[in-house]
């Protein structure tokens, strides 16, 4: 086989192999979409409606209740380790830490962005053992924010080093503080942080193996910190595996719901990176 | 008010990591008040250095080794109490890059106020911002988009924005490293407009690689050739009578010195020219092969 | 100003000042707790899920557990082999599946794609690679288990419904490829225009150069992204939830139905909050996963250091 023939048939191959990934996806997102949009069509008001008494196993009701369990876990869990993820990331620039301290750190943190998310279910099922507590909402955000940790730091971390040095020097040149500089370092940051938090959310709220064993995958409206609750994806999970079809039908509608969110997140974040990079210096 | 509110005592400043680099090499001299002060030399000399050394803003790099001190009005900058913000507050500087803060024109200006809590309120904050934004002849411009986004405005503006932020913290002296190096002639001649009219209200020392903006600009002139002063002088005795061989060379010979220094820039005396005038013999200004 | 009012202007000053210095004072002590966080959390992690593995570590030996067929927690029967060998299979299926398919559609969208398709393909790829795994679960549960059970597995003399190992690891390797794409393509972008040019202006062809020159460049890279997706199908619990089938037993062929570490814990939850010795068993399963992800990234990382050195470039 002459070196021209290789060159045809690799050109074939990576196209077929970016194509077939291509179909599959679309195929997975349409399937979604199509199963999901017609059971909401049909029911719009599942997505609204609290589910009845015994809904796993005749699917009477909506899933409101894991719809209310996904905002309350996730929305917390996103703040607490955003305020978090920026503080870390602040403290691994210049001003504060030595490049070797931050290498290392940053090096933990690829480590534990890459731990499996069953992980730090476990984890935090262990503490909730050793304290003699219940699953709870409350147990839930913990491991959400736990989860969601590492991926905003690396992204906070990313996007202050790439904030121009020229901001510390005016504001260190005006007689600001070390906290006052790193604070405006931050805002030049922005649209970098922003999509870190965004990511952070996406990836919270598609989570299902923190919260299944932290949450108490709970069929009833969220009650309050402590009682038991569900995210939607647990549901989907739990509605997938029932032998009652309408509680399938309504795993398609969760499904729909929840990737409609994700894909709108996604969107979002690549705008609101376009509004901020207007106030960034350098454009 | 004393006659050089500002002077260095046997400053040195070296840079330590791979190599010792000792950049700047026990200068003492001091800068008079209420004049604008040129700091000139080949690249690498050590102009920046010197000039960061003086507000302490060298501290904000690791691998900088410091000694001797620098005396604002007889008080010690170095070995002192003071924290660093305030020192820097009275010694403000104004960095190359034009670097607007990613907040509106009104907060860049507003920055360091509300940093050092200068105002009383909202109203007085509003006339304090319009009062910098006028002395560098930004307010007509801007005064309809307070609002925006300061990196909005051009380069030149910004700049010129960068100098009303410094100026608004009121600082005793102010520090401008290379100012216009980075800016386009137009935008260039607008900040020299500027500094021009500042300097008999505050104390500016102005790194500058461009003889032409000495010339222009500088009440005095400190010469600087790896890390030492070879000569300091007011402009006219320095340009038309240096004292040393090395002055002698850098400049290219005695040259009278324009006296009317708001003369319409052209092409070969714009600030960003590289020594276009033929004034240069031998070397060129970033080499200094055969400097001695 | 008269004197007075700047006297008391200047002690307002003061305080100020005072206010500002102790915020930094404070600010300095968060965000070093801050910065010792994720070296904290790490090694939380490790002692927790150590100390309560310890119950079943010395109630049994480590070897005999990890031999034993036999899972079995009623009966005080802990044999890890099953799932062990069904994680085994299932990652290496799903990487062999997927990393070639990975490599060659980075390959296209950062070496063969232009304009606008490829600013499209790869933020589509970006935006896929978020969409949570237990999605395709269920889709894989409409589409894949029907076409597998009664399409592909006759083909291979295998009488499953269509849950097993193989469609469990298919479906991850649909679940990680996007992934893992983004961060080759990532890779392979970062590389100079020049490295191609060199290799061109030599008169080599578009695949000499992409196989001998820019996979070596970006190979540590690549090696990253695979890695990262390796850990991402080793840990996986959703998929493998739905799909596997629940066996306990020893697998015997690819398209058994079998079980995963992490199929282990879900399956036997309801146990473990009751019976103390299960609780501590699983805990340990957990305490395996991790060790085995974070050995993995370690060696990686240095391993990715020694591939840096050797393909490197100027």
């Amino acid at each position: 086989m002459n070196r021209y023939t290789k060159q045809r048939l690799f050109g074939i191959a990576v196209r077929a192999a970016a194509l077939l990934v291509v179909s599959v996806m679309l195929l997975v997102v349409s399937v979604t979409l199509a199963r999901g949009g017609r059971v909401l069509l049909a029911d719009p008001a599942i997505v609204a409606t609290p589910p009845g008494s015994r809904y796993m196993l005749e699917g009477n009701g909506g899933f409101l209740h894991a719809v209310l369990g996904s905002l309350f876990i996730v929305g917390p869990a996103t703040i607490l380790s955003m305020v978090l993820a920026v503080s870390t990331a602040t403290y691994l620039q210049s001003d504060y830490s030595s490049q070797r301290f931050s290498e290392s750190v940053n090096m933990f943190l690829n480590v534990l962005w890459g731990t499996p998310p069953i992980v730090y279910g476990v984890f935090v099922l262990t503490i909730i053992i050793a304290l003699g507590a219940q699953t709870s909402l409350f147990f839930g955000i913990i491991a959400i924010a736990i989860f969601q940790y590492p991926i905003m730091t690396r992204y906070t971390d990313e996007a202050l080093r790439a904030a121009p040095d020229t901001v510390r020097e005016s504001t260190y040149g005006l007689g600001a503080t070390r906290f006052e500089s790193a604070c405006m370092t931050v805002r030049a940051a922005a649209p970098g942080v922003i999509a870190g938090l965004i990511m952070g959310f996406a990836r919270g709220i598609g989570d299902a193996a923190t919260v299944l064993f932290t949450t108490g995958r709970s069929t009833r409206m969220p009650g309050g910190l402590f009682d038991a609750a569900t995210t939607l994806p647990v549901l989907i999970f739990d509605q997938a595996m029932s032998f009652n079809p309408e509680v399938r039908s309504h795993a398609y509608a969760a499904s729909f719901v929840l990737t409609v969110v994700v894909l709108g997140l996604i969107f979002i974040s690549k705008i609101l990176a376009g509004r901020y990079a207007r106030y960034t210096p350098g454009g | 008010m004393t006659q050089t509110p500002l002077t260095t005592e046997n400053l040195s400043v070296t840079y330590t990591g791979d190599r010792e680099i000792e950049a700047v090499k026990g200068i003492s001299i001091g800068f008079p008040a209420n004049r604008l002060t040129t700091i000139i030399g080949p690249s690498g000399c050590g102009k920046s250095t010197l000039l960061k050394s003086l507000n302490r803003l060298h501290e904000i790099q690791p691998n900088v080794k410091i000694t001797g001190d620098v005396l604002l009005s007889g008080n010690s900058v170095y070995n002192t109490d003071e924290p660093t913000p305030e020192i820097r507050k009275q010694i403000g500087y104004v960095p190359q890059t034009p670097t607007a803060l990613p907040v509106s024109i009104y907060e860049n200006v507003a920055y360091g106020l509300r940093i050092h809590g200068d105002y009383e309120s909202k109203t007085d904050l509003d006339e304090k911002v319009e009062t910098y934004l006028r002395k560098v002849n930004l307010w007509e411009e801007v005064q309809d988009r307070l609002n925006a986004p300061g990196a909005e405005l051009s380069t030149g503006q910004i700049q010129r924005l960068c100098v009303a932020r410094s100026l608004a913290v009121e600082p005793d002296i102010l520090l401008c490293d290379e100012v216009t190096s980075a800016l386009d002639p137009i935008s260039a001649e607008s900040v020299e407009e500027t500094l021009e009219e500042l300097k008999s209200e505050y104390t500016i020392i102005l790194v500058t690689h461009s003889m032409a903006q000495a010339r222009r600009l500088a009440d005095e002139v400190v010469f600087l050739y790896l890390g030492e002063v070879v000569e300091a002088n007011n402009v006219q005795s320095f340009f038309e009578n240096p004292q040393k061989e090395r002055t002698k060379h850098f400049i290219g010979g005695p040259t009278p010195v324009e006296s009317d220094s708001s003369t319409k820039l052209t092409a070969a005396t714009s600030p960003t020219a590289d020594g276009g005038e033929n004034m240069f013999t031998g070397a060129g200004e970033s080499s200094s092969s055969e400097e001695q | 100003m008269s004197a007075d009012t700047e006297r008391l202007f200047q002690r307002a000053r003061l305080n100020h000042l005072g206010k500002r210095l102790l915020t930094e004072r404070l600010s300095s002590y968060w965000l070093t707790a801050a910065g010792y966080l994720a070296i904290a959390l790490f090694a939380a992690i490790t002692l927790l899920l150590f100390y309560r593995s310890l119950p079943i570590l010395s109630e049994y030996s480590l070897a005999a557990m990890l031999t034993s067929a036999n899972w079995d927690p009623a009966q005080n029967s802990f044999g890890f082999l099953p799932a062990i060998v069904g994680t085994i299979y299932v990652t290496l299926l799903s990487m062999v599946m997927g990393i070639p398919i990975a490599i060659g559609a980075a390959v296209y969208i950062a070496e063969y794609a232009e304009g606008r398709i490829k600013t499209i393909l790869a933020s589509f790829i970006d935006v896929l690679a978020a969409i949570p795994s237990v999605i395709f679960g269920l889709v894989a549960l409409i589409v894949v288990v029907p076409f597998i059970g009664t399409y592909v597995a006759p083909l291979f003399g295998a009488g499953t419904a269509g849950v097993g190992i193989f469609t469990v690891s298919l479906v991850m390797a649909i679940v990680v490829t996007p992934f893992m794409i983004s961060l080759s393509v990532e890779s392979l972008e970062s590389l100079p225009d020049e490295l191609r040019e060199t290799s061109l202006g030599v008169g080599a062809t578009k695949f000499e150069t992409i196989r001998s020159v820019l996979l070596r460049a970006a190979g540590p890279g690549i090696f990253s992204a695979i890695l990262l997706g390796f850990g991402r199908v080793f840990g996986a619990t959703i998929v493998p939830a739905l799909l596997i089938g629940g066996q306990t037993q020893l697998p015997d062929s690819l398209f058994s139905t079998g079980q995963t570490l992490p199929t282990l814990i879900v399956n036997d939850f309801g146990e473990l909050m009751s019976l103390p010795l299960t609780q501590s068993a699983l805990i340990f399963v957990g305490l395996m996963l991790v060790v085995v992800v974070w050995l993995f990234n370690f060696g990686a990382m240095l391993f990715r250091r020694r591939l840096q050195r050797r393909w490197q470039y100027s």
